[in-house]
């Protein structure tokens, strides 16, 4: 086994004890990391395959190379899998378990046998979900509009909505420990004002977890219901409303964005200031800004719903509030970007991730202004536009941090390094594949072509072509890290405890870590990001 | 009629140009500052690269620059806001006047009729230089009527009318989709707007072959149904008197007044418990199932007749001022 050869020389999480059942059994935060590392990273595949068929079918505007009620189930399945089984669990479930406890100095989580739960009931939605998929699937939209979803569509509604529905709690249980742990768990001396702003961004992602997912449970729950037992509560021939559906989903749905974008712009805070070598600029604007985005992205909501048949002045009022909750993700780029005044500044992989983000998420958030413009959102919802949008925040955004943070804690977790410059190569691969797949899809947005779309009209397709092709190159560029990190771990460099220079509590313990992460209880009585007292980064021994 | 490769869609409303005004507006707004942003990245990543002896300066930051940087795009937020609010009012607020077609859209169908009797499956002919206000309405799911280069979107959803209006500028072809997913053939619920020249849409009227207007086929319906032997053109009907009803605020027995729209007719039709007009006892039988949602068109269709306001159907060009008012009269 790799990780026997690549630890000889000290005790630590992984080589403590070997065999599958310490490892299904285990309550240690950072083995549970990996559990979910594994199976969100098997979902991811499946979710991108799903596009890479969905992008085939449309390189030619006839429906040709599936069904359409394939193509139907594709997206439908391509968008439940990257949000409710990869996006959401992503950074929080893999980085923000391994790491909240060891950057505030804690031993642990504050319920580990919870944590071990969360990822229990994961896997149980997950298996379901693969289920659901085998089986026939689902054809509804991840959006599951009704009455669609609850009295024409003859697929596995009720499965889809339950396996959802299960994953739900494992996603409001890790919010839970989080913010126990972040409350009650803090190292001597670490004041919240010396938190660093990855566990900031973390707690406002868990403060979503709790509030908003018990909505869209009770949601899916009377889907469910109405589909089996005909309720009527969203249909309108027994005086129900098919709109109240879409209310309640997007309550939980419109905050869920800021489940999968809050951790991540955690991670890039935590990248800028480690390779400009200063403190991050801002620190109390960039955390308040979490929680405003956390506070805010709940009052939103019918931004969604701009032509679904709301009044005027319910329109008026969520067109108003959504241009509030552009602020502070404006005050975070600006406070990234002046980070890196009179730094001292490297470009190794993470980096150029965070910039990848920075940039992509400044596209994202600026169509964001195009959408929440009522005149120009009666024109362009629904359409490419959209999709564009929400890809630009959520892979160039979510995806982008989430790599960015795999490579910057890569060598804490595995106690190995990976290739450098086939890091920075997969980067840029990245960078240019997304931008090819989706900077089309916003001229096609306006151009009108609908999203969800099997066939198409003829004049669609030199700019559809162009998408698929920037997909094939997106999936080379993921594809590459997952080749080289499983490589590393065999034959990377050993990296030493603080490869990057980098402050945090989380560099100051053995990469990788011992079970109970510090060998003595740290005690904090220094500033976050105090980039002026910390040596050079260390240099990384060759490894075999 | 189309290109083959365009980059920018057809501009034929009114509509049209206003949205693409606040469009290119923000396009070149986020151009400005995505390249001032990336430039300073660059600019900064260069000048401030990682040299041998030279250390980065401790910045703690600046609450004058923080103040800055979170006002200054919050007034520019609010311009784009009142910008893009001032558009949706005007889409959302049908002109009087306007000809109606009512469209049923049901998997995967678009239907519609003019005032005048004309049916069609997939295509509207409309002609140049009048306000067109659509009444939708679905018979299963929720579907979508978008046509871009109006730049209209509004969701047609089951149980209920929405509306939604456009000015056509240009003759031409132009696209009619469904934006709403709404099962298998989603995609393939598409058709055309013909947006034709005056001459050529009387053309087009006089041999369509319609039996009837809407109205008239709907007072038929209003007879076979028995609905005048209640509603009754003067004060003895055991139903309230429609004449004149449309656009009026109407008194309930609870205490509340509406405004008679489509959908309240609508509502009375097939569920009349649920309004009950003040000084009327609730013995209006059930139709919900017992009228199809044509039938319901050309009912709504008559109904509106009955009040000659430049917004109603058939009345003719009588100008009634409250009729056209629903906002203002509405009340609480």
């Amino acid at each position: 086994m790799a990780t026997a050869a690549l630890t000889a020389e000290r005790e630590n999480y992984l080589n403590q004890e070997y065999g599958i059942k310490s490892w299904l059994l285990t309550v240690d935060h950072k083995r549970i990391a990996l559990l979910y590392l594994l199976s969100i990273t098997f979902f991811f595949f499946i979710g991108g395959f799903f596009a890479l068929l969905i992008r085939l079918e449309l390189l030619t505007p006839a429906g040709d190379l599936v069904q359409a009620d394939t193509y139907n189930k594709l997206f439908t399945m391509h968008g439940q899998v990257m949000v409710f089984f990869f996006l959401i669990p992503s950074i929080p479930a893999v980085l923000g378990n391994f790491l909240v406890p060891l950057m505030i100095g804690a031993k642990d989580l504050a319920f580990p046998r919870i944590n071990l739960l969360s990822w229990y009931l994961y896997i149980i939605a997950g298996v379901l979900m693969l289920h659901c998929m085998l089986t026939g699937g689902v054809d509804t939209g991840w959006t599951f509009y009704t009455p669609f979803s609850t009295a024409f569509s003859n697929t596995k509604v009720i499965e889809a909505g339950l396996a959802i529905f299960i994953s739900g709690f494992s996603s409001i249980l890790t919010g839970l420990n989080f913010v126990v742990t972040i409350h009650r768990m803090r190292a001597p001396g670490m004041t919240w004002n010396r938190l660093p702003l990855f566990i900031w961004a973390h707690y406002a992602t868990s403060i979503i977890q709790l509030l908003g997912t018990p909505v869209i449970a009770v949601t899916l729950v009377l889907v469910v219901l109405e589909r089996a037992l005909h309720l009527g509560i969203f249909d309108p021939t027994r005086g129900g409303d098919p709109l109240l559906f879409q209310h309640l989903f997007w309550f939980y749905s419109h905050p869920a964005v800021y489940i999968m974008i809050l951790p991540a712009m955690g991670v890039v805070t935590e990248i800028v200031p480690c390779f400009a070598r200063k403190r991050i600029f801002g620190y109390q604007f960039v955390a308040m800004s979490s929680i405003g985005i956390a506070v805010l992205g709940f009052l939103v909501w019918a931004h969604h719903m701009f032509v679904a048949g709301i009044s005027l002045y319910a329109a008026l009022i969520f067109s108003a509030l959504s241009y509030l909750v552009a602020v502070p993700s404006a005050i975070k780029v600006f406070n990234w970007t002046a980070t890196m005044y009179k730094g001292s500044i490297t470009f190794s992989t993470p980096m150029l991730y965070a910039f990848g983000f920075v940039g992509l998420f400044t596209m994202g958030g600026l169509t964001g202004l195009f959408l929440a413009a009522l005149g120009i959102d009666v024109h362009v919802t629904d359409t490419y536009f959209v999709i564009a949008h929400f890809h630009y925040i959520m892979v160039g955004g979510a995806v982008m941090g989430y790599l960015g943070g795999m490579h910057f804690w890569w060598p804490k977790i595995s106690g190995r390094m990976y290739p450098e410059s086939l890091g920075r190569l997969a980067a840029l691969i990245v960078f240019l594949g997304f931008n090819l797949t989706f900077f089309p899809q916003f001229i096609l947005g306006y151009l009108g072509m609908p999203r969800r779309y099997w066939q198409y009209p003829p004049e669609f397709q030199v700019l559809n072509v162009l998408s698929t092709a920037g997909s094939t190159i997106l999936a080379v560029g993921y594809l590459l890290p997952m080749v080289y990190f499983l490589w590393s771990m065999r034959y990377g460099k050993v990296a030493p405890d603080n490869p990057w220079g980098a402050s945090g509590l989380e560099w100051m313990t053995p990469s990788p870590p011992p079970t109970f992460n510090f060998d003595a209880p740290p005690v904090v009585d220094w500033e976050a990001y105090d980039y002026e007292h910390i040596p050079a980064p260390q240099e990384a021994r060759s490894g075999g | 009629m189309f290109d083959t490769f365009p980059l920018w869609p057809a501009r034929a409303s009114t509509t049209a140009g206003s949205v693409d005004a606040l469009f290119i507006f923000l396009v070149a707004l986020s151009a400005l500052v995505s390249v001032a942003i990336f430039t300073m990245i660059v600019v900064f990543a260069a000048r401030y690269r990682r040299r041998r002896g030279v250390v980065a300066e401790p910045i703690e930051g600046s609450t004058a620059l923080e103040v800055t940087w979170s006002v200054i795009p919050l007034c520019i937020f609010v311009m784009i806001f009142v910008w893009g609010a001032v558009i949706y009012f005007k889409e959302r607020t049908p002109p009087r006047g306007a000809t109606e077609v009512y469209v049923v859209a049901k998997q995967w169908m678009w239907k519609l009729q003019h005032e005048e009797g004309q049916r069609e499956i997939n295509e509207l002919h409309v002609p140049v230089g009048r306000d067109v206000k659509m009444i939708l309405t679905s018979q299963d799911v929720i579907h979508s009527f978008f046509v871009p280069a109006f730049r209209i979107k509004q969701d047609v959803l089951p149980g209920r009318y929405t509306t939604a209006w456009f000015h056509p500028t240009k003759a031409g072809i132009y696209h009619l989709f469904c934006a709403e997913y709404c099962g298998s053939q989603h995609s393939g619920m598409i058709g055309q707007v013909v947006v034709l020249e005056p001459a050529q849409y009387q053309a087009w009227l006089s041999g369509g072959g319609a039996a009837g207007s809407m109205a008239s086929n709907g007072q038929n319906i209003f007879q076979q149904l028995g609905c005048s032997t209640c509603h009754r053109s003067d004060t003895q009907g055991r139903g309230p008197n429609l004449v004149g009803l449309f656009g009026k605020p109407v008194q309930l027995e609870d205490g509340r007044v509406v405004t008679a729209d489509e959908n309240y007719i609508r509502e009375s039709i097939l569920n009349p418990g649920a309004k009950i007009v003040r000084g009327f006892k609730p013995i209006m039988p059930v139709f919900q199932g017992l009228v199809s949602e044509e039938q319901l068109n050309l009912l709504v269709a008559y109904l509106k007749s009955l009040s000659p306001s430049p917004s109603g159907a058939a009345g003719g060009p009588t100008v009634v001022p409250s009729g056209a008012k629903p906002q203002e009269t509405k009340v609480q």
